[in-house]
């Protein structure tokens, strides 16, 4: 079952799949990257991914789901062309999470989980993030940014919505 | 990109190599990486092991179980193959050191890995990262490409006639998977949710073969403990506390950042020396020494060495190595509040009293902050948080508690006058803010 | 394993080292409460109400993932303990909608039983409960969300148990929920649903009311009904179910079926038949008064005395005119058997003829012959269970004998047995197999001569020849091997297949039959050739000698047909039995017969009838039943309904109104033969064989012509191998019993006849005509059309 027919997802991206399940001592080891690269790619987890990852690797479909929900950064609805992550657990909260919080709320015009209307920007609070000692953080996608203060992040919503953010994948 | 910072009461191993770029493999290769490996296919196994032990080394991860021993516990032979497994995963709040490692010396980790791979005689090591951390994924698994080209992973190692493999590995999002076998859950592909022991990774792990998983920063150190043996390692810390130890200082000080200090160096000098006191001359009100799961320190209890065994005299943990300082500004109301909802959105589920319990902790600190409260929901809080204790199927459940019942215990008194009309202050932030996340 | 010494409470217990403290306990009389843990299913320790206090442990630690080990000192009540389960108790109650007055598992539930154990009643919390609306996964599975306690029993039952794995769990935390495979998003009606074998399993597990039954919910308290432990009558496994009944107007309805009672031959096991389709006892299409044939065609309906003399009074005139010969009787797969048997006595003492048949699912007739002369080679369906080997050929036990295959699946789960399968078909139990082998369409006779030694015909076998070898080789090698035959295999095929297995030590074999008393009604001899016990008629035997029956085999069920045909069939009685359907018979064949049909509905065969006769079923009788394997259970009466008779008691009224010797066909009263009151014991002889074995069995003389057991005694006085443990029967035990065929005998024409053996071919979700008339069967059969291609098949191995 190496390749799969009218793949739903890049040529590229259904090449390292095919790689990716052979690695491991066990195909379904492969599952949680492969949920992860595909929402990458795709924006979110849709029934589509679910069932081709399924395939690829040989499970239920239902077994799938039951692991995609438990993982926090797995959805199933599109988000944001930038996904803004705020980080608000203790470190962050202390230097001021719930600020940077409120004002990504206030300048996007969103709350938790909502994206704009264009589509550029969706929001999140998210848990500690692994950036404590350079709080406040938050991340872009994958990108950190610490140490912020609310004109910081006025700067870096323009740089993404002038294309110029970097997007590591 | 996180900023270095430095302080002369620093002693740096693992951090030694930090800034200098030894993400690249000949940077790191001339700054002595790569040969531990090699003594260590030289000496053998059993001579890994007894350095290790000498070196006192307790791991990194939290839990503080001395590594040496736990490689040892690995059965010599197995049906099954051996797996060494990096725990990568750190999620635990008030936490950042291995992001640095991950960030500045890869090849550390790669180098441990193997160093680890060779003492339990596996021929492959996984390293696992949190899925937010996929820029510092693209890090290791360069670095893990520039071993292999140079031939230093893969068939014959340094021409030892032994083969190892690394495969990394990124979660999605979930701190219960950094409990170990969670992790290995994640790692097959499932569900993080812990598995019933006995039986111990080192009998039944990943895959169910043996296994020895630890946490990125001990397998960091394992190349420098082999090159500095394992005594001279031992006598940097404290006793039965060998070597030194990355700490994140963060919240309210001046300098926030990780530092590498001796085991047991003062808390107070951590806080007040080293990060550089308490942010614009505020008053310290607590501190939670080692990740958000500790129970809080008062601001007369700092005295104490950063140490497993002073910090458990001390009633709390060294854990992570995450020292969160508070200054007198902080509610503690709504500090604990944040607290529980995040092993609140964490636990797995899986068992009754965590599952139920951080809920219902976080229902009732939720109505308490929100000004419903009575001094009825005190003692309910800390009821649960007492039939929680030693009550679950893994250590969340205590995770969650015990900084509870620390913060109600020591914090009593600023509970009651909030409930009393909000004495402690009006809340800076609106109940929806502190109980969504994640959500 | 070594046995080792521990104490509990302070009571000095002994138990095989390894084995689980919960379990240990409770065989030790302490019962350790527990929700998670299931008998047999994965460890979870994720309820941990199982906590115990054990010396030198820091914290409680769980019994039920414990093994007990030497000098273990265990605490199980203390205050300590009890805290802790009272704190876990409370919060599980924390978000439970507390709904225990409409909850069907009210009075049935673990969660509330705790509660009264421990006392958790008072609740702190202020905050509203997560209330969600109860979702219908299928017709009969209904979820309660906020009722589950997350004790992952059902998804464990479903998985490992059923090897569906239609649950999963969702989510995490204290959002963390119990889903089906079918997401909402994926569904028509935008609703979740379950693509399953709909056995209900889950339900059972559930320790509350969260998983609840599509045909029990909200009818009634379970204090309301009376639990009666019967046997299930729809296939050849013979399940125990327990049916849950409450008196109505017009008799007794049977509102539940459940699997209760776990002492049965299926242990934990019962499938969506055994625990739904009861239902057609009340379906609106049932007779319930006797019908005659008008001469303008019409049905009228009657009273009993007006059919029942009708028909005697037509029977006895057609033998004495035109020759017991000229009659032609079928009985059918869910009579007791003592109903089948009295039914052949019936026809041969009565009637006078040996023409009677049955619709066979299985050629026992083969089967019996194939093993004439050996002992201990029958297997219990619980063999199933514990056999280290097994050879399954042919059949699909998963669709056809659902207990079986559970049994077969934990057999390989828990014991690792080793299962080889040879089918033409890849059917869902390959899936435990150690081997499967891929047989040629039709292979199955080349597979007996080929595992026999004859190598020419492997290429009509299977396909690949190594594998065939490979699988012969690996037979070959067992020992105490369990052959599972399926009704594919018949006559001489059958016959060539045992005499293989017969070269393995210890070999014990079974085969596979579709209803409730398929084996019995072979066995109880409603065959044209054979006396109940598999004994040739015409031959000399302890029945021969007692009937005085025709010594020339009578026709066949084809051959009655043929007779009708050409006119010389004056009279068919159908006992139960749908003939005209399931063998395609022309209507117009029975235009000069006079047709009688006892049945519940106006089957096929019954629109053909002059007189219908409205039958009770089985779960309105009472009597035993004989499974596949021959397994001898009790068949209680649970259900009632005003207006219908049981077979035996119709077969009885019917023998009287011919002027039958009642005496001699039941035998009833003190003495049988005339000598009344002047019994000499031992030494009565001849006079009165049964009266002398009554006594001898120190069993007491049956009162009436309509008392069951008054057969029940004959069978087991005339029928080589019923030797029947009454106290065994009586408290609803299974006993396995084996055909005593003492010699080889030559197969008469008829029995050759391939096409006599009609398997059901039944799916899970239909039962032969009696399915027709379950709602709930059709109910399951439109929701599985609505599915396309089954989820069930999407993969080969469910799990890593
Ligand atoms: C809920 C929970 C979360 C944990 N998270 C981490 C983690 O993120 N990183 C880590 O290294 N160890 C974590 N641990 C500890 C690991 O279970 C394990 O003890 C550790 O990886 C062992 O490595 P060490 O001996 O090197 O410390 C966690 C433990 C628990 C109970
Ligand atoms: S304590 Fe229980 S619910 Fe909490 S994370 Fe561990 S297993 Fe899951
Ligand atoms: S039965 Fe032991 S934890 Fe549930």
């Amino acid at each position: 079952m190496s390749t799969v027919a009218n793949t739903i997802f890049s040529p590229e991206l259904a090449a390292r799949f095919d790689h990716l399940v052979t690695i491991y001592p066990l195909r379904r080891s492969a599952l949680i990257p492969m949920l992860l690269y595909a929402q990458d790619e795709v924006g979110y987890i849709s029934e589509a991914v679910v069932s081709e990852i399924a395939q690829r690797i040989g499970i239920l479909e239902l077994d799938v789901r039951n692991v995609l929900s438990y993982y926090s950064m797995l959805r199933t609805k599109p988000a944001g062309k930038y996904n803004v992550q705020v980080c608000t657990n203790i470190s962050c909260m202390l230097r001021g999470g719930y600020e940077i919080l409120d004002h990504c709320k206030h300048k996007l015009g969103i709350g938790h989980k909502g994206v704009t209307p264009d589509g550029v920007f969706s929001l999140e609070e998210v848990e500690c993030i692994g950036a404590c000692c350079w709080a406040p953080a938050m991340q872009v996608n994958y990108d950190f940014h610490d140490d912020l203060t609310p004109g910081k992040v006025d700067v870096l919503f323009q740089m993404y919505r002038d294309g110029q953010g970097k997007d590591v994948k | 990109m996180p900023s270095l910072v430095s302080h002369p009461d620093e002693v740096k191993v693992v951090s030694r190599r930090f800034g200098m770029g030894a993400a690249e493999i000949d940077k790191y290769i001339e700054l002595d990486g790569y040969k531990a490996v090699q003594q260590a296919i030289a000496n053998g196994p059993a001579w890994i092991i007894d350095t290790m032990k000498a070196s006192g080394l307790r791991g990194r991860g939290g839990a503080g179980f001395p590594t040496g021993m736990k490689w040892s516990f690995v059965p010599k032979t197995s049906e099954k193959p051996k797996y060494v497994l990096v725990n990568g995963d750190e999620s635990e709040p008030g936490t950042c050191k291995d992001h640095v490692i991950f960030l500045h010396d890869p090849h550390a980790v790669i180098e441990g890995t193997m160093i680890a791979g060779l003492a339990i005689g596996s021929k492959m090591g996984f390293i696992y990262l949190r899925g937010e951390y996929r820029y510092l994924l693209k890090i290791v698994e360069k670095a893990v490409a520039d071993a292999y080209a140079k031939g230093f992973l893969g068939k014959n190692i340094f021409g030892s006639g032994v083969d190892f493999d690394i495969i990394t590995q990124t979660g999605a999002g979930a701190y219960e998977v950094g409990e170990e076998s969670a992790l290995m859950e994640s790692l097959e592909g499932k569900r993080g949710v812990p598995r019933i022991k006995p039986p111990f990774p080192a009998v039944v792990g990943l895959y169910g073969g043996p296994t020895v998983i630890n946490n990125a920063e001990t397998i960091a150190n394992a190349p420098h403990i082999l090159l500095m043996g394992g005594e001279a390692y031992a006598k940097l810390g404290s006793e039965r506390n060998g070597g030194t130890r990355l700490f994140g200082i963060s919240g309210h000080v001046e300098r926030p950042g990780v530092y590498e200090l001796p085991m047991g160096y003062s808390l107070r000098k951590a806080i007040y020396e080293v990060a550089g006191g308490i942010k614009d001359g505020k008053k310290l009100k607590a501190v939670v020494p080692g990740g958000s799961s500790c129970p809080v320190l008062t601001a007369d209890e700092i005295d104490v060495g950063l140490d497993f065994d002073q910090m458990g005299k001390a009633g709390t943990m060294l854990g992570s190595g995450g020292i969160v300082v508070l200054d007198e500004s902080v509610s503690i109301v709504e500090f604990a509040l944040r607290v529980i909802s995040f092993y609140q959105h964490e636990s797995c589920g899986w068992c009754i009293p965590c599952r139920e319990g951080t809920d219902w902790i976080k229902k009732t600190l939720t109505r308490v902050y929100n000004g419903g409260g009575s001094k009825k929901d005190v003692d309910n809080v800390q009821y649960l948080a007492e039939n929680m204790m030693g009550r679950t199927f893994c250590p969340l459940g205590d995770a969650a508690a015990m900084p509870t019942l620390g913060f109600v215990k020591k914090f009593r008194k600023e509970f009651e006058d909030y409930i009393e009309g909000h004495k402690a202050g009006t809340p800076i932030i609106t109940v929806e803010q502190l109980v969504g996340a994640g959500h | 394993m070594a046995d080792v010494t521990f104490i509990v409470d302070g009571k000095q217990i002994t138990a095989p080292a390894g084995t689980l403290l919960i379990e240990a306990c409770k065989t030790a009389g302490i019962e350790i409460p527990a929700f998670c843990y299931y008998p047999g299913l994965s460890l979870q320790a994720a309820c941990r109400m199982c906590v115990v206090r054990i010396e030198k442990m820091p914290k409680l630690q769980t019994a039920c993932t414990t093994p007990v080990a030497e000098g273990m000192v265990v605490a199980t009540e203390t205050p300590e303990i009890a805290q802790a389960r009272k704190a876990t108790l409370q919060l599980l109650l924390g978000n439970h909608p507390l709904d225990c007055p409409v909850c069907d598992a009210g009075g049935e539930c673990e969660l509330q039983d705790m509660t009264f154990k421990y006392g958790a009643a008072d609740s702190f919390y202020a905050e509203p409960k997560n209330h969600r609306e109860e979702q219908k996964w299928s017709p009969v599975v209904y979820f309660d969300r906020p009722r589950c306690i997350l004790c992952y029993r059902c998804v464990r039952m479903c998985g490992e148990g059923m090897d569906v794995f239609a649950l999963g769990i969702q989510n995490r935390g204290s959002s963390a929920v119990i889903a089906p495979n079918v997401p909402a998003q994926l569904s028509p009606d935008d609703l979740a649903h379950v693509d399953c074998e709909q056995c209900g399993m889950c339900i059972d597990a559930c320790p509350v009311g969260a998983l609840t039954s599509g045909t029990y919910r909200y009818k009634t308290r379970p204090w309301e009904m009376n639990h009666v432990a019967t046997v299930c009558t729809h296939c050849g496994d013979g399940c125990k179910t327990t049916l849950g009944v409450r008196s109505t107007s017009d008799g007794s309805e049977i509102v539940r079926g459940d699997n209760r009672d776990k002492s049965g031959i299926n242990g934990d096991f019962l499938c969506n038949k055994g625990r739904y389709a009861f239902d057609f006892a009340n379906h609106e299409d049932r007779i319930t008064q006797p019908l005659v044939r008008q001469l303008n065609g019409e049905l009228k309906p009657v009273s009993w005395e007006v059919a029942l003399d009708l028909v005697g009074k037509k029977f006895r005139e057609l033998r004495d005119t035109r020759g017991g010969n000229s009659i032609g009787v079928l009985g059918g797969n869910r009579l007791t058997n003592e109903e089948a048997y009295l039914l052949q006595k019936f026809t041969r003492t009565v009637l006078g003829t040996n023409n009677i048949d049955h619709h066979r699912t299985a050629d026992y007739v083969a089967f019996a012959q194939a093993l004439a002369g050996q002992k201990d080679r029958t297997a219990s369906l619980r063999d199933t269970l514990t056999a280290k080997a097994i050879l399954l050929v042919g059949g699909d036990p998963t669709v056809q004998a659902p207990a079986t295959a559970w049994n077969l699946r934990t057999n390989v789960r828990l014991n690792r047995a080793k299962l080889y399968i040879a089918n033409s078909a890849e059917i869902k139990l390959r899936r435990q197999a150690k081997a499967f082998l891929h047989l040629a369409p039709f292979g199955y006779g080349a597979l007996a001569g080929y595992l026999g030694g004859d190598d020419t015909i492997a290429t009509s076998a299977a396909p690949d020849a190594t594998a065939l070898a490979s699988f012969r080789e690996a037979v070959k090698a067992e020992e105490d091997l369990l052959i599972l035959i399926g009704s594919e295999l018949r006559g001489a095929e059958l016959k060539k297949l045992i005499a293989f297995g017969l070269t393995i030590p210890g070999a014990k074999f079974a085969l596979i039959s579709d209803y409730a008393n398929s084996r019995g009604a072979a066995d109880m001899g409603l065959l044209p050739d054979m006396l109940p016990g598999y004994q040739a008629v015409g031959r000399a035997s302890d029945l021969a000698t007692e009937y005085a029956a025709p010594s020339a085999p009578g026709l066949d069920l084809l051959q009655m047909f043929d007779a009708a045909g050409k006119g010389e069939l004056s009279a068919l009685y159908v006992v139960n039995s749908n003939p005209v359907a399931k063998y395609g018979v022309d209507a117009a064949a029975l235009k000069d017969t006079f047709v009688v049909v006892q049945d519940m509905f106006l089957t096929e065969t019954a629109a053909l009838a002059d007189v219908i006769l409205p039958a009770a079923n089985l779960y309105e009788k009472a009597g035993s039943v004989t499974n596949s394997y021959g397994d001898l259970q009790q068949v209680k009466k649970a259900g009632d309904r005003a207006g219908v008779r049981t077979d035996f008691e119709m077969i009885v009224r019917i023998a009287d109104k011919m002027g039958a010797n009642m005496r001699a066909l039941v035998p009833f009263g003190k003495g049988l033969r005339a000598d009344m009151g002047q019994t000499r014991g031992a030494q009565s002889g001849e006079a009165d064989r049964h009266a002398v074995w009554l006594t001898a069995q120190n069993l007491e003389p049956r009162l009436s012509p309509f008392e069951q057991l008054a057969i029940l005694d004959e069978v087991q006085r005339l029928v080589p191998g019923y030797n029947i443990l009454r106290l065994q029967l009586l408290s609803g035990n299974d006993q396995h019993l084996e055909p005593a065929v003492a010699e080889l005998v030559q197969i008469g024409v008829q029995t050759a006849r391939r096409d006599l053996v009609q398997p059901a071919a039944d799916s899970l979700f239909t039962s032969g005509t009696l399915g027709r008339y379950s709602t709930m069967l059709s109910d399951l059969q439109h929701n599985e059309s609505l599915r396309p291609s089954s989820l069930l098949t999407q993969i080969q191995t469910a799990a890593d």
